[in-house]
C-alpha cells in the first residue's frame, strides 16, 4: 500500500505537522513499508466477527452527580506559554 | 542482589536506617550514571526528607509498608506534583504537573522513596529508548547494547543498581522487553488492574503501569503498593483487593503451561530458543503439564496493534497543541502556532505514528485499517480465550532477540516494530504478562521468559515465575556495575 506524496500533505496538515520537502521522499518510503506491511489484514476474511475497541467489559461508568474539589485556576495555568487575566492566550484567531 | 524484601527486613531489624539506605543508593548512582544514563531528573532530597519520616516511624516502633523507605524511581511519563515530568520530549521538557498521577498517591501512602524520573523513548514509541529526545541510556550489561524499551530507563536503572524498583508502563511490551534485554523482572499488569490516571497517555486501550524489579516477590511487593480499582479511571476494574504475596508459592504440580507455537517461528534467536527449551524442562521437572497450543492469528498481532496504537496515540497527542501547555513555537496565526509548536516539540518517531494514525483514521482508510483492526483484535482474544480454557498460563519468550547495538534498528522503523511480536499480542487481548530472567546469551547478553495468564490472573504468573526463579538460581544474575554496596 504506498501513499502518496499528495496523501502525505494532507495528513500532515490534518496532524498539525510540517513534512519539510527534504524529508518528504524518506517520508513516503517509511510510511509505504508499514502501510504495506500491514495491509496483511486484508488476507483475513472478517465480515462477521464483531469489532472489539476495548479489552475490559465495562460500559457507561457512571458516578454521583457531586461537587467535588477540583485543580484550582492557578494551578491549570501554571504549564501555559503565555496567559493574559486568568485565560490562556493564544494568537489572533479570526483575520482582519 | 538487593531486593526491596530483604532490605525490607533490615530496616525492620534496625541493621540499616533507610537514610544510609537512601545515601548508599545515592553513592552508587553516582558512579555507574555516567555511564548508564538511566535518569532524566533526580530527587534525592526528597528522597532523603521521604527516608528520615520512615526513619522515624521505625524508631516509634510503627510497622512500615514493605515499600517504605526503598529507594525506587518512576518513568518520566508519570505524573509527579511540581516535578518535572518530560516524557523524554522536547514538547514536555519543561512541563511540570499540577497533580499526581494515582499510583503516586498510592506510593506516598506506602512511604515510598523516590530518587528520580527515569528516560524513555519519547512518549513511549520504541523499543530501543533511542527515541529519547533528552538522553540515551545504554544496556548496563553490555553498554553498546539498548537496554530496550520504551520504559529503558527502568530496566537499566534496576539492573544497574541506581534503583532499587521502578514504575514502567507498557503498551505493546515497553515493560518486559527492555526488562528481558536488562536482566531484571518486568511485569504488565490485566489492563484495568492499576489505574492510568496521570499517565500520560499514548494509546489508551493498551497503555498499563507495572512495576520493574529485581526479583518476582518485589514485583509482587510492587503490585501490591499500586494494584486496585480508581474512581478517576473509568477503564479501572473494580474488585477487591488482592495480596499478590500469598500467590508467591513454590509449586507448579498441576499447572498445565501452554506453549504456543507461533511465538516460536523463523525469526527467534538460537540462544533465545534454547533458553526457552530449557525452561520448559524447568516446569516439566518440577511438576507441570507442558501442553503445545496454537494461536493462529497471532501473525497478524502487529499489524493490529500498530493500526491500533498509533490510531488512538494520533488522537491523545492532538492536545500538544502550543496552547494550554508544553512547547510553543510563536508565529502570526493559531493554525501555524501548533504546527510550528508540534513539528518542533515532536521527534522523527513521535510524528512518523501522529501521521500514519492520521491516515488509518481518516475518511476513505477507517474501514480498510481501523475497524479491520479492531476485528481482529476480537480475533487475537478469542483465541487466548479459548487456549485459556485448556491451560493455566503460556510460556513464549519476551522478544525475539537480545539486545541489540545502538544504531541497529533506528534507521528501519518497519524492523523495529518486527520486535515487538511476542508482547503486542497480550496487550491486544488486555492480559498480564511477566518477563523473567531465563539465562544469557553467547554474546553474555540477558534473555527474558515471558509467562502470560488469564485477564486478572496475576496470582497464577507470579506464582509459575516465583517457583522457576526458586528453581534456576543460575539465571539470577546482576549486571556489572549492578552491585550495591551498602
Amino acid at each position: 500500500m504506498k501513499i502518496s506524496q499528495e496523501e502525505i500533505k494532507k495528513i500532515a496538515l490534518l496532524s498539525r505537522l510540517e513534512v519539510k520537502e527534504d524529508r518528504m521522499a524518506s517520508v513516503e518510503k517509511e510510511l509505504s513499508d508499514i502501510l504495506t506491511y500491514v495491509a496483511e489484514l486484508n488476507e483475513l476474511e472478517l465480515d462477521d466477527v464483531e469489532v472489539m475497541a476495548h479489552a475490559v467489559p465495562l460500559h457507561n461508568v457512571f458516578r454521583e452527580d457531586e461537587t467535588k474539589p477540583s485543580l484550582d485556576h492557578d494551578l491549570a495555568l501554571s504549564n501555559a506559554p503565555e496567559e493574559e487575566d486568568g485565560y490562556f492566550k493564544v494568537p489572533r484567531v479570526v483575520q482582519e | 542482589m538487593a531486593t526491596i524484601h530483604e532490605l525490607h527486613t533490615k530496616l525492620v531489624n534496625k541493621e540499616i536506617s533507610a537514610v544510609e539506605l537512601t545515601n548508599a543508593v545515592i553513592s552508587h548512582k553516582a558512579k555507574v550514571e555516567p555511564v548508564v544514563h538511566a535518569y532524566l531528573s533526580d530527587s534525592h532530597e526528597l528522597a532523603l526528607a521521604s527516608a528520615k519520616a520512615v526513619d522515624e516511624a521505625i524508631a516509634k516502633g510503627e510497622t512500615i509498608s514493605p515499600l517504605a523507605g526503598i529507594p525506587g524511581a518512576i518513568k518520566d511519563n508519570i505524573c509527579i506534583k511540581d516535578h518535572p515530568t518530560t516524557c523524554a520530549s522536547k514538547m514536555l521538557e519543561n512541563f511540570i504537573p499540577p497533580y499526581n498521577a494515582s499510583v503516586i498517591e498510592k506510593l506516598n501512602a506506602n512511604h515510598y522513596v523516590s530518587l528520580g524520573k527515569l528516560n524513555m523513548d519519547e512518549f513511549a514509541m520504541g523499543g530501543s529508548t533511542e527515541n529519547s529526545a533528552l538522553a540515551k541510556t545504554a544496556n548496563p550489561w553490555n553498554l553498546e547494547c539498548v537496554p530496550g524499551g520504551s520504559s529503558g530507563g527502568s530496566a537499566a536503572a534496576v539492573s544497574s543498581g541506581s534503583a532499587i524498583w521502578a514504575l514502567g508502563s507498557d503498551t505493546g511490551g515497553s515493560i518486559r522487553q527492555p526488562a528481558s534485554f536488562c536482566g531484571v523482572v518486568g511485569m504488565k499488569p490485566t489492563y484495568g488492574n492499576v489505574s492510568r490516571y496521570g499517565l500520560i497517555a499514548f494509546a489508551s486501550s493498551l497503555d498499563q503501569i507495572g512495576p520493574v524489579t529485581r526479583d518476582v516477590t518485589d514485583a509482587a511487593l510492587v503490585l501490591n503498593a499500586i494494584a486496585g480499582h480508581d474512581s478517576k479511571d473509568s477503564t479501572s476494574i473494580p474488585g477487591q483487593r488482592v495480596d499478590y504475596t500469598k500467590a508467591l508459592v513454590n509449586d507448579v504440580k498441576n499447572l498445565k503451561i501452554g506453549v504456543p507455537k507461533e511465538f516460536f517461528g523463523d525469526g527467534l534467536n538460537a540462544d533465545v530458543r534454547k533458553a526457552m527449551d530449557e525452561a520448559i524442562e524447568t516446569y516439566k521437572k518440577l511438576g507441570a503439564e507442558i501442553v503445545e497450543v496454537s494461536l493462529p492469528s497471532t501473525k497478524y498481532a502487529l499489524s493490529a496493534y500498530y493500526i491500533i496504537a498509533l490510531a488512538e496515540a494520533s488522537s491523545n497527542l492532538a492536545r500538544y497543541d502550543g496552547v494550554s501547555y508544553g512547547l510553543r513555537v510563536s508565529a502570526d496565526n493559531l493554525v501555524e502556532m501548533s504546527t510550528k509548536s508540534r513539528t518542533e516539540g515532536f521527534g522523527p518517531e513521535v510524528q512518523r505514528r501522529i501521521l500514519l494514525g492520521t491516515y488509518v483514521l481518516s475518511a476513505g482508510y477507517y474501514d480498510a485499517y481501523y475497524l479491520k483492526a479492531l476485528k481482529v483484535r476480537r480475533v487475537i482474544k478469542n483465541e487466548f480465550d479459548e487456549a485459556f480454557s485448556k491451560v493455566d498460563l503460556l510460556l513464549a519468550p519476551t522478544a525475539p532477540n537480545t539486545a541489540y547495538k545502538f544504531g541497529e534498528k533506528i534507521n528501519d522503523p518497519l524492523a523495529m516494530y518486527l520486535e515487538d511480536i511476542c508482547t503486542v499480542p497480550a496487550n491486544l487481548a488486555g492480559i498480564p504478562g511477566i518477563s523473567i530472567p531465563a539465562g544469557m546469551s553467547s554474546n553474555n547478553l540477558p534473555i527474558g521468559l515471558q509467562l502470560l495468564g488469564p485477564a486478572m490472573g496475576e496470582e497464577t504468573l507470579l506464582r509459575a515465575a516465583f517457583t522457576f526463579e526458586q528453581a534456576r538460581p543460575d539465571c539470577q544474575l546482576v549486571a556489572p556495575t549492578g552491585e550495591v554496596s551498602l
